[in-house]
């Protein structure tokens, strides 16, 4: 068996707000077929990362290779076209139309229709959008409309929109955020399995570390900007350096028990 | 050079009222977001009002406490304006309430001809400053010179105001973050007031020192508002200095336009916004804004194509209609031939509206610019009617692609303030280019060929093209072009997000509505016989709003009914009245604040709500800001 196809690498990403290093000198790759997990506390930068692959944010330095481009300045729009599905913290979909409609618009940019004036967009691309939406377990809610949807069926639907163009890596900002702790398990083996079948790389951002601990096959973990530590589940589980950063370091409540012991 | 010495005073003096009104509208809009179409009316009403004080109390007041207590009267007024109708509109959409205090400004302008006439009023010179100084030979009125000094003392004292009061920080605090300052227990309600009062205050204020400069008349408001709408957007909207720069920038402008253009001075303001608005689209002092609430969002009902049984309906409306020669007379086949002149107009817009969400607050340009290309070719080249009737429209179309290239790089109030100044730009062209244009006496004697010459022929003419543009749009609205353009409205994060360039598919949505206007401004000179500048004025377009606005923004085709509806009452109502303008925006007031749906949408739900009843629980719910 080859090796797998590199879809991403970044090689010294850095982006700073006014004084406040947001980003620091962070450099990974991503695997087709892999599932990357970038995680850390609040502030730590996982969000600016992600809008700088995504190219909402433009990176102060640092070079960013999607599927063999150089993509530091590209649209979103444009890497989309290289093959990259999105998905967002708070669900963007298009809540005037039905469900099925919302993939059908994904599929009309895909096939290039944009400007296509008489077809029938209710008609087009019918099956296909059919077929993505029993791929999420959407397919019985095809004529309603997306703007009654509940939270955890839009997130699915969304995952839909970002499959219509047969992405080779998706980019997941906390895909389970808002969600039922029963849905965001489904939800994310959901997503494991699509990527093992498809081989798609996926890179996501997530607090719930059941969902990281579960499907990651790698974690990067973010603090300050930084890239503290990368490897498998096990051995991020293990990292000290991790465990300061989310259990804290101890100094404030070990003072307090020694005071208490005191008094 | 004196000579260019003086007119960059006089400059510099009109930009006084300019300073004072775009302040008062970016500190309003800072805090409340809605951008006061009524702040020309409360410029006029304290014109107005301080020509009364002036005049017929000047003996208790004096000429000066006149002047400002006509802006604190006035300032009164608005904070009565705010409590009774904004405070009920605060949580619409930005186009209800444009329109709703749009409906005041036409309320307005006939309540001050029922009070003060229709005359021009010519107030009195300002005591103290009655002569002229003498500059190398060229006289500069010495309350010019009053004006120059009065704006940076103004500026101070709004800067103080806003850096050293507590009312001031909590303006800027509630202008950064207004739920903030909720959550931090300031009573919102008052501090909205105050702010609306202060605005008002100043806008009030302007008019009233106009009246030593200016005569007061009835329709100096709109003349104000479209020149404040340009100010703000090339200072920036929210920004008191982007006010005071932008002011003196358009007022040298217009002072300088004249020497350079004499014809068409306010071409030069339009390029200097146009530079503006490539180079920083925030205008000079502006900062970007977040992206604004979803315009029309009333509604999630998606839209359906028309079963079979709704298009045998439609068909069967349309034979009915096309019957009517048969039963009617002339006039009333002239008013069905406009009527259906009017479906074209208000569809067009519609279509920009609803599936785009780009409310244009000056569609008229481009109905305008048709009648004129129209008018050009059938009289001036002398080309038979069917071919002026099928170029002329391209007049509109290449209006709609310039224009509309700058309008869409903007969105929500900007957007409508661009267009609606794009429209004024248009309208003055026409209106001072007389050698082309023939200005204020228009050009008559466009007649239809013979074919078409009879009422009941132009009639058919008029419905076949009204029909056939119905039926274009409705295809286009759901095509896949129509589907990527309702998704950047819906959601423009996701719309780029699946690879559409929403600015492309907007600025060709734009070129389709202005043609599709064009096509029916064109059959509106065929139908008249004429062309005047007021086919592209500001009132044109407000009722191809309010036409749509009555049909329904969030139906397919409530633009048609919404036309057919409003062109009939209105045209009844000038025949029964003289104050149509008072009922008219009495009557927008009215469908804003108790009725947003309008007459179609309203019908919609009716129905849906039945299905749902019998069916199963339908959740309906309000799409609110995300």
């Amino acid at each position: 068996m080859s090796t797998p196809e590199t879809l991403l690498s970044v090689e010294g990403l850095s982006k700073s707000y006014g004084g406040v290093h947001a980003v620091r000198n962070v450099s990974f790759s991503l695997k087709a077929g892999e599932i990357l997990a970038l995680i850390g506390p609040n502030g730590a930068g996982k969000s600016t990362c992600f809008d700088m692959l995504n190219g909402q944010n433009l990176p102060d330095s640092g070079r960013i290779h999607l599927l063999g481009r150089d993509t530091v300045g590209e649209k979103p729009r444009a890497i989309w076209r290289l093959g990259v599905g999105r998905t967002f913290q708070i669900t963007a979909t298009f809540p005037t139309m039905t469900v099925r409609e919302n993939v059908q618009v994904a599929l009309v940019s895909h096939q290039r229709q944009l400007f296509n004036f008489f077809a029938s967009t209710p008609k087009f691309a019918r099956d296909e959008a059919g077929q993505l939406l029993d791929l999420v377990g959407m397919g019985g809610y095809a004529e309603r409309p997306c703007g009654e949807l509940a939270y955890g069926d839009l997130k699915r639907l969304e995952l839909a929109v970002a499959l219509a163009n047969e992405p080779k890596l998706l980019l997941m900002d906390e895909p389970t955020a808002g969600m039922a702790p029963r849905e965001r398990i489904d939800l994310m083996r959901l997503t494991a399995r699509i990527a093992r079948e498809k081989s798609i790389g996926v890179l996501f951002t997530e607090h719930d570390m059941d969902v990281v601990f579960e499907h990651a096959d790698r974690i990067l973990v973010l603090n300050r900007g930084s890239l503290i530590a990368e490897g498998s589940p096990e051995q991020v589980r293990a990292n000290p350096q991790v465990r300061a950063v989310y259990l804290g370091e101890g100094l404030v409540y070990d003072a307090r028990h020694r005071d208490g012991a005191h008094a | 050079m004196a000579f260019y010495v003086v007119q960059f005073l006089t400059g510099l003096a009109s930009a006084a009222s300019l300073f004072l009104m775009a302040s008062g509208l970016s500190i309003i809009f800072g805090v409340t977001r809605i951008v006061n179409f009524a702040h020309g009316a409360f410029y006029m009403i304290g014109a107005y009002v301080a020509f009364t004080l002036t005049e017929r109390f000047s003996g208790a007041l004096g000429f000066w406490g006149g002047i400002v207590a006509a802006a604190l009267v006035v300032a009164l007024l608005g904070v009565l304006v705010e409590m009774v109708l904004l405070r009920r509109i605060y949580h619409s959409p930005e186009l209800f309430q444009l329109l709703a205090t749009f409906g005041l400004t036409l309320m307005v302008q006939d309540l001050v001809v029922l009070i003060w006439g229709p005359d021009d009023l010519v107030g009195r010179r300002a005591p103290g400053f009655k002569g002229a100084v003498d500059f190398f030979g060229q006289a500069i009125p010495s309350y010019d010179l009053f004006l120059i000094v009065l704006s940076p003392v103004v500026l101070g004292i709004l800067y103080l105001l806003f850096q050293r009061t507590r009312w001031g920080i909590l303006v800027r605090a509630a202008t950064q973050d207004r739920d903030m300052v909720a959550a931090l227990g300031v009573n919102q309600k008052w501090l909205f007031t105050s702010v609306f009062a202060v605005g008002v205050f100043l806008a009030a204020l302007g008019g009233a020192l106009q009246i030593p400069r200016d005569a007061v008349h009835h329709a100096m408001d709109l003349r104000i508002i479209v020149e404040v709408f340009v100010v703000v957007v090339i200072g920036g909207l929210g920004s008191i200095i982007g006010a005071f720069v932008a002011a003196v920038l358009v007022s040298e402008l217009n002072a300088f336009g004249i020497l350079i253009f004499p014809k068409i001075s306010i071409i030069l303001v339009f390029l200097v916004m146009a530079v503006v608005l490539i180079v920083r689209p925030w205008g000079l002092f502006g900062k970007p804004e977040a992206p604004a609430r979803r315009s029309p969002g009333l509604t999630v009902n998606p839209w359906r194509p028309l079963t079979s049984g709704e298009r045998l309906a439609s068909l069967a409306a349309l034979a009915i209609a096309a019957l009517l020669p048969f039963f009617v007379g002339n006039y009333a086949l002239s008013v069905g031939s406009e009527i259906a002149i009017f479906v074209i107009f208000a569809v067009s817009l519609h279509f920009l509206m609803s599936v785009g969400g780009l409310a244009s607050f000056g569609h008229a340009a481009y109905f305008g610019l048709g009648a004129y290309g129209v008018a050009f070719l059938a009289k001036m080249a002398g080309l038979p009617m069917i071919v002026s009737l099928s170029l002329g429209p391209l007049l509109g179309c290449l209006g709609a692609a310039v224009f509309g290239f700058f309008c869409v790089q903007l969105s929500g109030v900007y957007f409508a303030m661009l267009t609606l100044a794009f429209a004024q730009i248009v309208w003055s062209i026409a209106f001072q280019w007389v050698a082309v244009t023939g200005g204020d006496n228009g050009i008559l004697g466009v007649w239809p060929d013979k074919w078409a010459a009879s009422p009941s022929s132009f009639y058919w003419l008029s419905l076949g093209i009204a029909a056939l543009a119905v039926v274009i749009l409705r295809i286009i609205v759901f095509s896949p072009f129509g589907y990527a353009l309702r998704a950047t409205r819906d959601s423009m994060l996701r719309s780029e997000a699946i690879g559409i360039n929403a600015k492309r598919m907007q600025w060709t949505a734009f070129v389709i509505a202005g043609t599709v206007a064009g096509v029916a401004g064109a059959l509106f000179a065929f139908l008249k016989g004429s062309v005047f500048p007021d086919n592209m004025g500001i009132p044109l377009s407000v009722d191809a709003l309010v036409m749509v606005l009555l049909g329904g923004v969030e139906t397919v085709s409530g633009a048609v009914i919404g036309a057919i509806v409003f062109k009939a009452a209105n045209i009844w109502l000038v025949s029964q009245t003289d104050w149509s303008k008072l009922v008219l925006g009495a009557f927008i007031v009215l469908i804003v604040v108790a009725f947003p749906k309008g007459i179609v949408g309203t019908l919609e739900a009716l129905i849906s709500r039945r299905k749902s009843a019998s069916a199963k629980p339908l959740v309906t719910r309000i799409e609110t800001a995300e």
